[in-house]
Formats: C-alpha cells, sequence, structure tokens
C-alpha cells in the first residue's frame, strides 16, 4: 500500500495566487472565443460547399461572439484604458500576447466577412474575409488552452497536452449546435458534421485531461474537477454533449431534436469551460496540489 | 540557457548580477524589512488585521506586501536537533521535552527568477529585465491583465485592487542604480538578509549551511541557490532550517515557460485539426 502523501503547508496557506480573472468574463471569453473561431472554420466550409444561409449564420454568429469576448477581456483588465498596450510588442513566450495579435487580425476579418454576407457588398472581399476568418479561427478557438496551462495552476498547467484538444472540439460543438439551432436540418449538414466530430472529440479528450490530472505524482489533481458544483456542472456538460451527439446523429431530420441538440451543445461547451475555469481555480487555492507533487518529485 | 539572464535580455557591459541571501537561521522576526520596504517604496497599507498565525500577521507576499515574515510557531518535531546554534531560528525551548515548541522565522521576498514565469508571460512588456538581472514591473505600462499573478511559482506577484496594476518587490532598483543596497537589507540588524553580486553571496551561503550542519542543524538547506533547478536558480535565495514547505514556499518550483513549447505544439496540432475540418466541410457538396 502506497502510504499518504506527508504534506505541510504554511497555516494552510495557499502557494501560489490564485488567478485574478473573473467570471463570468474569462470563462465566458473561453467559450465565445471557442464558438467564434469555430463558427468561422464552419462559415468557410459552409460557404464553399454551398449552405448559404449555413454560412450566413456561422459569420453572423462569429462577429457577435467575437465582439463579446473583447468586452468581456477588456472589462477583465485591472486598466482597461490600457488594453491597446497588448498590441505593444509581441511575444511568442505569453500566449496572451500571441492571442491579442491573433484577435486583433481575426477580428476585423470576421467582421468584414459577416458585414459582406448581410448587406451583400463587395462579395469577392466578403469571400477572402470568410476564407482569412475560418484559417485565423482554429488559432482562435485554441490558444486559449495555452493561455490557462501556460500558469502554475495545477489543475490547469498538468493538462497542457490535453486542454487544446478539449478547447478545439468544444469550440467546433458550440459552433456546430449554433448552425443546427438556427438553421433546417437539410440546410444544415456541415454544422452536424462539426458538431458530430466536435462533440465526439471533446468527450474523449476530456476523458483524457481527468485521467491525466488524476495520475499526478502523489496527489490526484483530478479532484478539483470531480468534486462540488464543479463536478456537477462538468457530469452535466458532458451527460448533455453525449445526448446532443446521439440527438445529431440520430435524430438529425427532425427539426426539433435537431435544435434541442444544438442548443444542448452550445449550453454544454459553455459549462465545460466554466467548468475547467473553476476547477483549476480550487486547485490553486489548496496548497495540497502544489505541494504534494512537487514533494515527490523532489524526493525521487 | 544562459545564466546570465541581463545578457540575454540584451543588457551589454552589465554590472554584475545582484541578489539577496536571506539567511533565516539568523533572522529574528523583527519586520523592520516590511517596514522598510514600505516606507522607501511608499507601499500602501495592506490591511491591518490579527491572523491567528502566531506572530504573522502580514499573513503573505503580495500587491502591497512586498516582504514577509513567516513565523513558524509549532510543536518541535521529535527528531529535531537540539538548539545550539548560536542566534539560531530554531533553537527555542530546548527539544526532546513533550511541550517543547519551535520557532522558525524567515523573511520572504520576490526570487527574481533567472527564469522569470511572470515576465515570460507579460503581453505588454510591462515586466523587464533590469540590467542587475533583476524583474521590474513599469507601472507605466502594465494594463492590470493578472498572467503574472498565476504564472508565479511562488505566489508572489498580485494585483493591486485600488489601481488594477501588478506590484512586487524591485529589489529596490532606484536605490540600486545610486550604489546603494535595497532598504530591507539596509534595515536587518541581524544581517539575516544580506545584498551583494549573487557569485559572492552564493559561496557564502555554502559555507554557512556547511556550518550549520556540523553544528547539528541536519535540516539546514539552501533553497533556490542552484542555477539548474526548476527556476535557472533565484536571484534572491534563502538558507532555510526545515523543507520549504514549511515555511510556504514550493519544495521543487518549475517555470511553467519550460513547457511552453510542447503547450503550442498541441495547440498547433488541435488548430491544424480546425483547419482541416474547415477544408473538409468546404470540400463537401451539397446533399
Amino acid at each position: 500500500m502506497v502510504p499518504d502523501a506527508e504534506f505541510t503547508s504554511y497555516y494552510g496557506r495557499p502557494v501560489i495566487k490564485e488567478p485574478v480573472w473573473r467570471t463570468p468574463d474569462v470563462p465566458g471569453y473561453l467559450f465565445l472565443g471557442g464558438l467564434a473561431g469555430a463558427s468561422s472554420v464552419l462559415g468557410a466550409g459552409a460557404q464553399l460547399s454551398g449552405y448559404r444561409e449555413l454560412a450566413k449564420v456561422a459569420k453572423v454568429g462569429a462577429l457577435g461572439a467575437i465582439s463579446l469576448s473583447a468586452v468581456a477581456l477588456v472589462h477583465d483588465l485591472g486598466r482597461p484604458g490600457r488594453f491597446v498596450n497588448m498590441l505593444r510588442v509581441f511575444k511568442p513566450s505569453s500566449p496572451m500576447s500571441v492571442g491579442s495579435w491573433l484577435l486583433a487580425a481575426y477580428g476585423p476579418v470576421a467582421g468584414a466577412a459577416a458585414v459582406s454576407e448581410v448587406t451583400g457588398l463587395l462579395p469577392k472581399a466578403g469571400l477572402a474575409a470568410t476564407l482569412g476568418a475560418g484559417l485565423l479561427g482554429p488559432g482562435i478557438a485554441t490558444y486559449t488552452a495555452a493561455l490557462i496551462c501556460d500558469t502554475a495552476v495545477p489543475g490547469w498547467h498538468e493538462g497542457y497536452r490535453e486542454m487544446p484538444y478539449v478547447f478545439a472540439g468544444s469550440a467546433a460543438s458550440a459552433a456546430g449546435g449554433l448552425g443546427l439551432l438556427a438553421v433546417r436540418p437539410r440546410d444544415a449538414h456541415p454544422a452536424r458534421d462539426l458538431a458530430v466530430l466536435g462533440a465526439s472529440v471533446e468527450l474523449i479528450a476530456k476523458r483524457q485531461l481527468i485521467k491525466r490530472l488524476a495520475g499526478a505524482n502523489g496527489q490526484s489533481i483530478a479532484v478539483p474537477y470531480e468534486a462540488g458544483t464543479t463536478g456537477a456542472i462538468l457530469r452535466l456538460a458532458e451527460f448533455l454533449t453525449a445526448g446532443a451527439l446521439a440527438g445529431a446523429v440520430l435524430g438529425g431530420r427532425s427539426r426539433v431534436v435537431s435544435a434541442v441538440s444544438g442548443a444542448s451543445l452550445l449550453a454544454a461547451s459553455a459549462m465545460t469551460r466554466f467548468g475547467i475555469f473553476e476547477a483549476g481555480m480550487a486547485s490553486a487555492r489548496d496548497p495540497k496540489y502544489t505541494i504534494v507533487p512537487q514533494r515527490r518529485r523532489r524526493g525521487q | 540557457m544562459s545564466t546570465d539572464p541581463a545578457a540575454r535580455a540584451g543588457h551589454l557591459d552589465h554590472p554584475p548580477r545582484m541578489g539577496f541571501f536571506t539567511d533565516t537561521s539568523i533572522c529574528i522576526g523583527c519586520k523592520a524589512c516590511e517596514v522598510a520596504c514600505k516606507e522607501w517604496n511608499a507601499v500602501p497599507e495592506d490591511g491591518i488585521s490579527l491572523s491567528g498565525m502566531s506572530y504573522d500577521n502580514t499573513v503573505g507576499l503580495g500587491a502591497s506586501t512586498w516582504r514577509h515574515v513567516a513565523f513558524i510557531e509549532q510543536p518541535a518535531p521529535p527528531a529535531a536537533s537540539p538548539g545550539g546554534v548560536a542566534g539560531g531560528g530554531a533553537d527555542g525551548p530546548v527539544s526532546g521535552r513533550p511541550d517543547a515548541m519551535r520557532w522558525l522565522m524567515s523573511s520572504d521576498v520576490c526570487k527574481h527568477c533567472t527564469e522569470a514565469a511572470c515576465l515570460d508571460v507579460c503581453p505588454t512588456g510591462a515586466l523587464f529585465r533590469t540590467e542587475f538581472g533583476t524583474v521590474v514591473v513599469q507601472d507605466d505600462v502594465c494594463n492590470g491583465c493578472g498572467y503574472c499573478v498565476p504564472a508565479c511559482p511562488f505566489g508572489v506577484i498580485a494585483r493591486r485592487e485600488e489601481d488594477g496594476q501588478a506590484h512586487k518587490c524591485t529589489l529596490c532598483y532606484d536605490r540600486l542604480g545610486e550604489g546603494m543596497e535595497p532598504a530591507c537589507a539596509k534595515a536587518c540588524p541581524t544581517d539575516s538578509i544580506q545584498f551583494g553580486p549573487l557569485d559572492e553571496l552564493r559561496e557564502r551561503a555554502r559555507l554557512r549551511v556547511e556550518d550549520l550542519r556540523e553544528a547539528g542543524q541536519d535540516k539546514a538547506q539552501l533553497y533556490l541557490n542552484d542555477p539548474a533547478d526548476g527556476i535557472g536558480g533565484g536571484g534572491a535565495f534563502f538558507l532555510l532550517l526545515d523543507e520549504p514547505e514549511v515555511y510556504g514556499l514550493p519544495p521543487d518550483p518549475v517555470v511553467t515557460t519550460r513547457d511552453l513549447a510542447g503547450m503550442w505544439r498541441h495547440v498547433g496540432i488541435a488548430a491544424a485539426g480546425l483547419a482541416v475540418t474547415a477544408v473538409a466541410l468546404g470540400l463537401g457538396r451539397r446533399r
């Protein structure tokens, strides 16, 4: 039997500082950025394969989501008036710097794609913008995984190998969900394909993430993902995703089943991001998640 | 990786790397360092309340607390070595008695890491490496994004409510420029906080820990003195009389950015997967 890990701390105080990022700003941004980026992927794909109505929904959805995210991000700054300082330097060592530049490029392109789509103006430029947003969208949807994992927060950092796939899957699932919710099934085939693929990837990657965290050195860091309200939210998200996946595959011809599946995927994606955010916060607050694995590593 | 952070940051012909050696075995817990730091740097009040943590009502480092004296007051471990080190921080009442207690005191500070996560992740360049190899926040640049806060493996840097910006120890950058030692080291009455060129401090610390071990302090250890550790060694390092976590310090901190290449690789693969999906959707025929 493995003896209980010896654990000492300074009056139970956390070793690292809990992130100052606020809810709903930052988990909301993780969700909306994913929704926007993957919607641009869907918008480009749908336009090229002739699903015009779906392309319109995806492009408008991408613009709406990225606009809201920008507001959330600026709102979360301690000095919102200085948000332009994000573009003062370019630092690959800072995922937030990389993300700021990505956003600065993606935002206007996604905006142009949506405006051209809605107004019908400059269709060629609109197509170029749609393709550009489709190219940058995957970066927007996934860089946030590096953003949270590049910290000393044990519940995020130790999952850096799996987090990008969870985020990509969750983003695709949300964007597909939006398409299923807003467009009739026979006009939404690409959305269904994206939703099914995204939901499957998300379900598998999330399981892998939990497995990785549970196997940490001497102290499962998966506990914050499984315990309490956060655990319940993540389990509900998994249940909704699995249900919506079945609905999209089996009941894809029904307008109602399709729409309910789409709404469930959107909700599940948001809940997944909030759950991951809160689990990381909890892992930062409790010193054992920082100390025990390090103590074991040092002892080896 | 170069062990000369100032050169790596582009400072040519820079002065020697300066740092702190905090010898906790001679800390008397007077908190002169905390006061001197606040006075010199005009750091605002950080809460006046009783914590219940022995004589530590400062509780921890933060945006408005750049030096923090930890007080450990607890039953002496059974295996604790007897006292007897002159002025030793762990030599309280003689151990061996069932009610034997011990006091450990340690003045904590920013470690000015050789590989500093706060500096790596700062998106604005507000955090920078000085010519002395220290890490400093530029108040007129920081936009309060808060990324440095969870990046620090020691929980040093934090965002101040009042101004929304990140703050931490500057190793008295203004004083260093004038050839003066930092305020905390100047005020320390026992020289528990020693300031100087890092090379000299490391050598002095090595001799001191040997002395303490010979005197029976078998848990005496240097912390963050090794350039081969997970942060490339600290510009501020410590001599501790027990394990780091007893003092609230992480036992084996590794800078998060050591794994950043792996993070970007996985992000790249995931993003490429999404891009391929876009192409696949685009190539599909209207059904």
